[in-house]
């Protein structure tokens, strides 16, 4: 090698080091500068300012803890207790939870422990004990609503004319013109296994399982199953429904997408298709198909077959049969022509040769994609639902925009989690099989 | 075959063929029987799926043009403005794109570390292979509607609820693919930079990235495009972009969907641009071409 070779050599490699070193800087250059870009293209800055954090507040506590409503109306002074202050989480007046106390002339005891207590006391003057700063009381003068704490209290206290609100650690009190009204939050999901009018509501596992019937109509463990499954707050049988519905958008999508998929990958492999000119139209059909998105054609379909899991399962099969068309076709492109060419040199015709040349070859291949798109399109089938109305992703939803059950919309979440893993653990062990016993 | 022809005997013989036609007949069987439940599940589940529908199929697909037709006429009617229309909805497209751009970098990125913590014989301790991997199955398993539904509640609409459900997505999905990439990268490398006492991070940079770097690109090309569409769809629950541009083109009903009409055709392009893209860059980065 001579000396001026070697210099040229150094001189490449020394080049080639700083090229590196540049792109080494220059990509994550590249990169901070546009995420400052997209930091001011989004607003981010003006997030902190938007973002309500007592919704997440109010949203973190919801989904694992719930609120007793007590509440008195100021003009007829009529006591109501009600989980959540829902018409059907209401105590029937007989049965009210043992920390609320009425007595006869008009005076409501609300322990909410810790020493907070507060009273309804007639001629709608309320008093609430909070340990370590004493009784507050509050009063109403004609429209007015008055307190005695004076003009400056202290900052869990929200006072005006027309509504004194005090947020402690054990509840929480509103008095307004209306109504008197008293929160008190308790751990846990309510009323998930049953409802208050249910015969069961309180009652243990071991009371129901073993113990004396409660209804004296209905075995424990019938009418409990009953109940539970009819529980009209947490509609335990149609949330069982919905997940079913997403299951089934997501299995009739996927492999009616794979059985139409199949012949027309065919048509457009290269080693298998009759006419050049056919290939190339089925080609660009699945590109469109694929380019139209299955957004575009959730829209389409549900304005011709309305809301539902057909609508869903529709859309996820036109969608799937161009994903399908383009990833069959070149799985076909890649078969093995000795195979072939072994079943001809037998004299197998065409149909044979398929069956017994090509089609043991693709099958692994085809059902594990098919298996693994499943399992994604659990998932999609979640977000197609709540567009087209159906399944499991219309109750999320549903119960994000009513903007207060987060405890249903945890479940909900629990309950999708728990599905997509199914699928994800069910679509992995049989493509396993597939791919490694798939011989036998 | 030269065992069963050199095998004494013709009844042997007759042994070996009467027990393989016996298995292959209960293949078949079993085979038959599989496809059998096939075809039952489809037909039952096709019929269940309709009778909960609110329009049934048959009525349905004559119908199934008609939307189509729609959109295409008063397209052609208005053709005029359909550019302005384009022009118009252009900055919620380029939103969409930047949605799905940021949240594949994010979660690109906080996939590769995450990958590392969950692959055996790279990872800075044992225990944190399980862990990282079950966070990456959990990720993955929230639908991105979830967590940007939750969180327009409290950040309120707009682009960044979707950027993070999408990102979250992604950091899972990356963790998982990335992670078996890693698996199959030589530790020789990574033996001889410890041999020279190289932190852990160095072992990474310098002896893992390199190796997987192509491959790692590819995915997270891939996800790039899987995320423009995502980040339409999740548009048109009410995230920005070019989807709720599309939502509210929708509402305005027969008569107005010339609009639409324009979102349709700049979304299709926007998709097969990224679509035909990614395949190329992709076939380059996994052919062997310069990362």
């Amino acid at each position: 090698m001579t000396g001026t070779a070697l210099t040229d050599r150094h001189r490449a490699a020394l080049a080639q080091i700083r090229r590196k070193r540049a792109m080494s800087l220059a990509v994550p250059a590249l990169v901070m500068a546009y995420l400052v870009y997209v930091f001011f293209a989004f607003d981010v800055a003006g997030l902190a300012q938007r973002a309500r954090m007592d919704n997440a507040r109010a949203l973190v506590a919801d989904s694992y803890s719930h609120k007793v409503h007590v509440t008195r109306d100021a003009r007829s002074g009529a006591l109501d207790v009600a989980i959540e202050g829902e018409t059907k989480g209401r105590y029937p007046s007989g049965a009210r939870p043992a920390w609320v106390a009425a007595d006869d002339d008009g005076k409501v005891t609300i322990d909410l422990e810790q020493g907070h207590v507060v009273r309804f006391l007639p001629e709608g003057r309320v008093d609430y004990d909070v340990p370590g700063f004493g009784t507050i009381e509050i009063r109403r003068d004609g429209r007015d609503i008055a307190t005695n704490l004076g003009p400056n209290p202290p900052a869990w206290v929200s006072a005006s004319d027309s509504r004194v609100a005090i947020t402690t650690e054990a509840g929480r009190l509103t008095v307004t013109r209306s109504k008197d009204e008293v929160f008190r939050y308790f751990f846990g999901w309510e009323l998930f296994w049953f409802t208050l009018d249910s015969p069961y509501h309180g009652k243990s596992f071991w009371q129901i399982a073993f113990g004396p019937q409660i209804d004296p109509v209905r075995r424990n463990l019938d009418g409990a199953w009953a109940d539970f499954w009819g529980n009209a707050m947490w509609r335990h049988a149609d949330v069982a429904w919905a997940i079913g519905e997403t299951v089934l958008m997501a299995f009739l999508g996927t492999f009616g997408a794979a059985v139409i998929a199949l012949p027309v990958a065919f048509l457009a492999a290269r080693n298998f298709a009759p006419f050049a000119l056919l290939r190339f139209a089925i080609r660009r059909v699945c590109d469109f198909i694929r380019g139209v998105d299955g957004l575009v054609w959730t829209i389409i379909l549900s304005r011709a077959f309305g809301p539902g899991p057909l609508t869903g399962a529709l859309a996820i099969l036109v969608t799937d049969v161009g994903g399908f068309g383009k990833t069959f076709s070149e799985a076909l492109e890649n078969v093995d022509n000795k195979q072939i060419e072994g079943v001809r040199s037998t004299g197998a015709g065409a149909v044979q040769r398929y069956r017994f040349g090509v089609i043991p070859q693709v099958t692994p291949v085809l059902l594990s994609q098919v298996l693994y798109l499943f399992e994604a399109n659990t998932r999609s089938a979640t977000i197609i639902g709540a567009i087209t109305g159906g399944g499991i992703g219309l109750f999320l939803t549903q119960a994000i925009q009513t903007q207060k059950d987060w405890e249903e919309v945890t479940y909900y979440i629990v309950l999708v989690v728990i599905m997509v893993m199914l699928m994800d653990w069910l679509s992995g062990m049989v493509r396993r099989r597939l791919i490694t016993g798939g011989k036998g | 075959m030269a065992d069963i022809a050199a095998s004494p005997g013709p009844a042997a013989l007759d042994r070996v063929r009467r027990d393989y036609l016996a298995h292959a007949r209960q293949r078949r069987l079993y085979s038959g029987l599989l496809l059998a439940l096939f075809v039952a599940l489809m037909i039952v589940g096709f019929q269940i799926a309709e009778g909960r529908n609110a329009g049934g199929f048959r009525s349905g697909l004559p119908q199934i043009l008609d939307f189509p037709a729609n959109v295409v006429s008063e397209a052609w009617r208005d053709r005029a403005q359909l550019p302005g229309h384009m022009l118009r909805v252009l900055p919620a497209l380029v939103e969409t794109v930047n949605i799905a751009a940021v949240s594949t970098l994010i979660g690109a990125l906080a996939g590769l570390i995450l990958s590392l913590f969950a692959t055996r014989g790279l990872a800075p301790a044992p225990w944190l292979i399980p862990v990282v991997r079950r966070l990456s199955d959990f990720l993955r398993a929230v639908p991105e509607i979830v967590v940007a539904l939750v969180l327009i509640y409290i950040l309120g609409g707009g682009p960044v609820p979707a950027m993070i459900a999408i990102a979250l997505h992604t950091a899972g999905a990356m963790t998982k693919l990335f992670s078996e990439v890693a698996e199959n990268a030589d530790l020789k490398p990574v033996e001889g930079l410890q041999s020279v006492g190289a932190r852990w991070s160095q072992r990474m940079m310098l002896g893992v990235l390199p190796q997987v770097a192509p491959n790692y690109l590819s995915y997270a090309v891939l996800r790039f495009e899987i995320n423009v569409r995502a980040s339409a769809i999740l548009g048109f629950v009410g995230a920005g972009g070019i989807g709720y541009e599309l939502r509210n083109a929708m509402t305005f009903g027969i008569g107005r969907f010339d609009e639409a009409a324009a979102i349709f055709v700049l979304l299709f392009l926007t998709i097969v641009v990224f679509d035909q893209g990614s395949s190329w860059l992709r076939n380059r980065l996994v052919a062997g071409g310069h990362p």
